[in-house]
This record gives C-alpha cells, sequence and structure tokens, in this order.
C-alpha cells in the first residue's frame, strides 16, 4: 500500500473521531481540499503525523475548536462578485417589492460581509423595513464577527470599488464610520438581521424562506452532502422564492434540478417553481 | 495513493505562470495538436476581476477545448481547464475539479503551489508540471511536491521567459527535471506524456541530463 493510501486511512479516522467525540461532522465534505487543511494545520501545529493529530484531538477540545476553525474558511468580503447584485436588483427586488413582508437567510454567512452587502442593497431599494434576515454559520467566532460588523479599513478600497459595481446608488462611506483604524459598519443596518449558530450538515430547517443565500459553502462539500443541503433549502423556500449560490456552484447536475427555473446563469439565481 | 487515474485518466499537465506567462501560455497550447492525449490544467496570476476573459482569450488560439470550469466539473482528456480568477483550484482523486476561496498562497489566488501539490496526491508520476514566465516564486513548491511524487518537473528557460524569476525560483529548489524553450516544449510535450514515467522518458531524461541548458 502507497504513503498516499495510508494517509487516506489517516485522515478517514480523524474525521470520524472528531465526529464521535464532538458531533461536528466532515466526513463528507469535498476531500482534496480537506486533505489540504488537514496538512497544513499539521504543520502549523508541529506535529509529525495525523495519527498524533487524532490523539490530541479526541483529548484536547481547544486543539478541536481550532481545527474546526481552520476547516470552516471563512473567506470573503463585502459585495463578492458585484454583477451577481446588479442582478438581484434588477431581476429579485421586482418581486420582493410585491411582498409585504419576506425572510432571507444565508446560510454560511462567515463573517457576515454577505449580509451587510444585502442590507444596504435592501435598504437603497426601500424593502428593508420588510425583510427579516437570518444570517448563520457553524463557526461561532466569525459569527461574533458578524455580529459586530468591524472590518479592516485597508479591505474598504476594494469594497468600494465592488459597492459600485454592484449597482451601489449612494457613497460607501455613508454606511460605516471609521473607528480606531476600522470600518463600523452602521448599526442601523442589523435592524432587522438575526445572527445564529447553524450546521448545515446537522441542523434542521428554517421554513418559510423567501430568499436563500448560501455562496461559496457547497464547494465545500461533496456530492451527496451537496444534494442534501440543497433538498434542505428546497423544503424551506416558499414557491417561487429564490435561492442564490456562489459564482461557481451549479444545480444543474443535482437531485433538485429540475424544480427551479434560472432566472440567471452567470450570478447564479434560481427560482423555485411552484409545484403542483 | 493516485485514484485519479483509476478513472481512466492515467496522465495530466498541471501549467503555472505569472506576469508574462499568458503570453508563453498562448504558444504553448498553440503549438499543441488536437488530439493531445490527456487534460491540461491551468492556473495564471490575473486580476480577480478576470471574468472568463483568458480562458475565451485561449479557446481562440488552441486547438483544445478551453473550460472555464465550475466547482465538480469533470476532468476530461484533451481539454485545457483554466482556474477561475479568485478561486484556488484542486483536483479531486475521482477525477473532478475542486475549488476554494480558502486564504491566498503567495499572496495569490488561484496560486499555482495549490493546484500542484493537490495534483501530485491525484495523479502522482502520471503527472508533468510546467512553470513558465512570472516574477514571483509560485509554483516552486509545487514543482517540489510534483518531484517528490515521481511526477515529471519542466521550468520554461528563464532567459526566453519575458520574467525569469519564476521559473528560475523553480529551477533553483533543485526539483527541475527539463529547462526548455516554449516552441521546444511545445513539440516534445506529446511525446513527453505518451511515453510517460517509466518507459522511454527514463533514458530520455539521461540522454538529456538537467545541466544542457
Ligand atoms: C467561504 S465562506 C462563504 C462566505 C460567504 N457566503 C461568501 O460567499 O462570501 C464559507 C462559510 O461556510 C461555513 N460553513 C462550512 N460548513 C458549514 C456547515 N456545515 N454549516 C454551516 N456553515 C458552514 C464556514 O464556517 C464559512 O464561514
Amino acid at each position: 500500500m502507497q504513503a498516499g493510501q495510508i494517509e487516506q486511512i489517516e485522515i478517514d479516522l480523524l474525521l470520524e473521531a472528531v465526529y464521535r467525540r464532538y458531533g461536528y461532522d466532515f466526513r463528507s465534505y469535498a476531500r482534496a481540499s480537506i486533505e489540504r487543511r488537514v496538512r497544513q494545520f499539521l504543520s502549523r501545529q508541529g506535529l509529525g503525523s495525523i495519527m498524533e493529530l487524532t490523539d490530541q484531538v479526541l483529548h484536547d477540545p481547544k486543539l478541536f475548536s481550532s481545527l474546526a476553525r481552520y476547516f470552516s474558511i471563512a473567506v470573503t468580503e463585502l459585495f463578492r462578485d458585484p454583477w451577481a447584485y446588479r442582478v438581484l436588483r434588477e431581476k429579485v427586488v421586482p418581486v420582493l417589492q410585491t411582498w409585504p413582508h419576506f425572510k432571507v437567510w444565508h446560510a454560511g454567512c462567515s463573517s457576515g460581509e454577505e449580509v451587510y452587502s444585502l442590507a444596504i442593497l435592501l435598504r437603497e431599494e426601500e424593502v428593508y423595513h420588510r425583510s427579516t434576515i437570518y444570517a448563520t454559520d457553524f463557526n461561532d467566532s466569525v459569527l461574533q464577527q458578524a455580529r459586530e460588523g468591524i472590518y479592516e479599513i485597508d479591505r474598504l478600497k476594494d469594497a468600494t470599488r465592488n459597492y459600485q459595481g454592484a449597482g451601489g446608488k449612494a457613497s460607501f462611506s455613508d454606511y460605516y464610520h471609521a473607528r480606531y483604524g476600522a470600518a463600523v459598519m452602521d448599526g442601523s443596518l442589523r435592524e432587522r438581521i438575526v445572527f445564529s449558530n447553524h450546521n448545515l450538515v446537522t441542523d434542521t430547517v428554517f421554513s418559510e424562506m423567501h430568499l436563500i443565500f448560501c455562496r461559496n459553502v457547497l464547494i465545500y462539500f461533496d456530492r451527496g452532502l451537496q444534494n442534501r443541503v440543497l433538498k434542505l433549502f428546497d423544503e424551506s423556500l416558499v414557491n417561487g422564492g429564490f435561492l442564490c449560490l456562489g459564482s461557481k456552484e451549479d444545480i444543474q447536475f443535482t437531485e433538485v434540478a429540475d424544480r427551479y427555473e434560472v432566472v440567471d446563469r452567470q450570478a447564479r439565481i434560481f427560482k423555485k417553481k411552484a409545484r403542483p | 495513493m493516485s485514484q485519479a487515474r483509476d478513472m481512466g485518466i492515467q496522465r495530466a499537465v498541471v501549467i503555472g505562470g505569472s506576469a508574462g506567462g499568458s503570453e508563453a501560455l498562448l504558444r504553448l497550447l498553440g503549438g499543441l495538436p488536437v488530439d493531445f492525449p490527456c487534460p491540461i490544467l491551468v492556473v495564471l496570476h490575473l486580476h480577480h476581476s478576470d471574468g472568463g476573459a483568458l480562458a475565451q482569450h485561449l479557446a481562440r488560439v488552441s486547438k483544445l477545448e478551453v473550460v472555464d470550469p465550475s466547482d465538480k466539473e469533470p476532468i476530461v482528456p484533451g481539454r485545457v481547464y483554466v482556474a477561475p480568477a479568485n478561486y484556488h483550484m484542486l483536483v479531486e482523486r475521482q477525477g473532478s475539479i475542486a475549488l476554494s476561496t480558502e486564504e491566498r498562497v503567495n499572496w495569490s489566488r488561484p496560486s499555482i503551489d495549490v493546484l500542484m501539490e493537490s495534483a501530485a496526491h491525484a495523479w502522482g508520476d502520471g503527472l508533468i508540471a510546467i512553470v513558465l514566465s512570472g516574477a514571483n516564486s509560485d509554483g516552486a513548491q509545487g514543482l517540489v511536491a510534483v518531484k517528490a511524487a515521481g511526477g515529471l518537473t519542466i521550468a520554461q528557460n528563464p532567459a526566453e521567459a519575458t520574467y525569469g524569476v519564476m521559473p528560475q525560483a523553480a529551477v533553483d529548489t533543485g526539483a527541475v527535471d527539463l529547462v526548455m524553450d516554449i516552441p521546444e516544449m511545445a513539440q516534445r510535450l506529446p511525446d513527453l506524456v505518451n511515453m510517460g514515467r517509466r518507459g522511454p522518458l527514463r533514458d530520455d531524461l539521461m540522454e538529456r541530463p538537467r545541466d544542457e541548458r
């Protein structure tokens, strides 16, 4: 047996140990990325082997927390993929305007940049007051950052450019206050946002959603888990509700494909068909 | 180790480039035959607003089909997969593309090292890795990983490259098997992939030792 195959067994055992000890299930995550994260984590911790890591993780909840955080890959940005926000304005907002109240779910919201971006867009389109926004992630430390809405000032140049590309109607500086070298997002943007911990692999549905964002999360799941999570979203969405995925994610070859029509292929926005 | 090969894909080529790399890549791909027998995976450092423009440009030059892949896209011989801007591109052992938004590596996303390390695990000694022109040292560690897994490693001749820093950084690791100009690379690549590591390639390497530059 080659070294690479032995490493596979070691990783399987690590993920199994993590699941049985802590209830976090990474067994159906996309493997290439998990492998890379495990190898990187080993060298960061100065550990010699995956078995050694497994042994320590089993007995050290703190080490588990940092491993889980390391697996969560929380990289995000304000108005990521600006063109997708333009499409939201053009093709989704007109529908939102017809609803007296609507609910939005950001699944895998990370440190909140995507949530504040949408809040800004909804405010500019004058429908924010009719929304309730649920922002969830399974990583408590990024959720805490999301609640605080404090971002590094040196990322604002990109954010401002993205905001303009997203069809922003005001000046991006209207939405934050600079303080201690950081940008603090305006508190009024948070009025209708509820942050909570939710694990897409093990928790159940949030119901009656009109708009679900799950961007750049499904890429970390294998096909089987993707299908399960997409079914969860399907149970949560009202007929005529919208599903927004990351720019490289698609429902095309998944089990829910025929239940949706494509609103915009490039922006990966899909609309749930009414079912008889 | 190399389960991507159980799925019928025995060999693959991975190519990385940065400044001056797209020009080198255009020449290289333009010189490859339409029946090139294995998949080619490419990382070029681009500005992150490039919305698949490079892939479109390559498609016009190359006789091979050029793909701007989605996550989980199956890898098919004879196609060129170009990492999308702002995503790392990795390889799943079952033979599909995996995209990731994790942190930049060598200030880059996509990173050449990330692709090459992942491909080395998937294809082992069935892999050929090439580093082209560039002004940083991304790809050097990737080539070391490819070499360690038994693959064949090639650098563009730093003197020929628009920016020699990147191929030179690769050469300096001591893990580069062959150093070539682009026309020679385009001419020899089909033979190199056909011969493979275990066959005549070994002799070929012995006839053309590394220090012949
Ligand atoms: C790359 S970020 C995406 C952030 C944002 N949606 C965007 O596109 O910019 C992926 C997020 O998914 C979260 N995530 C991963 N697995 C999860 C799970 N099982 N349940 C909930 N969130 C998860 C991670 O913690 C991380 O914050």
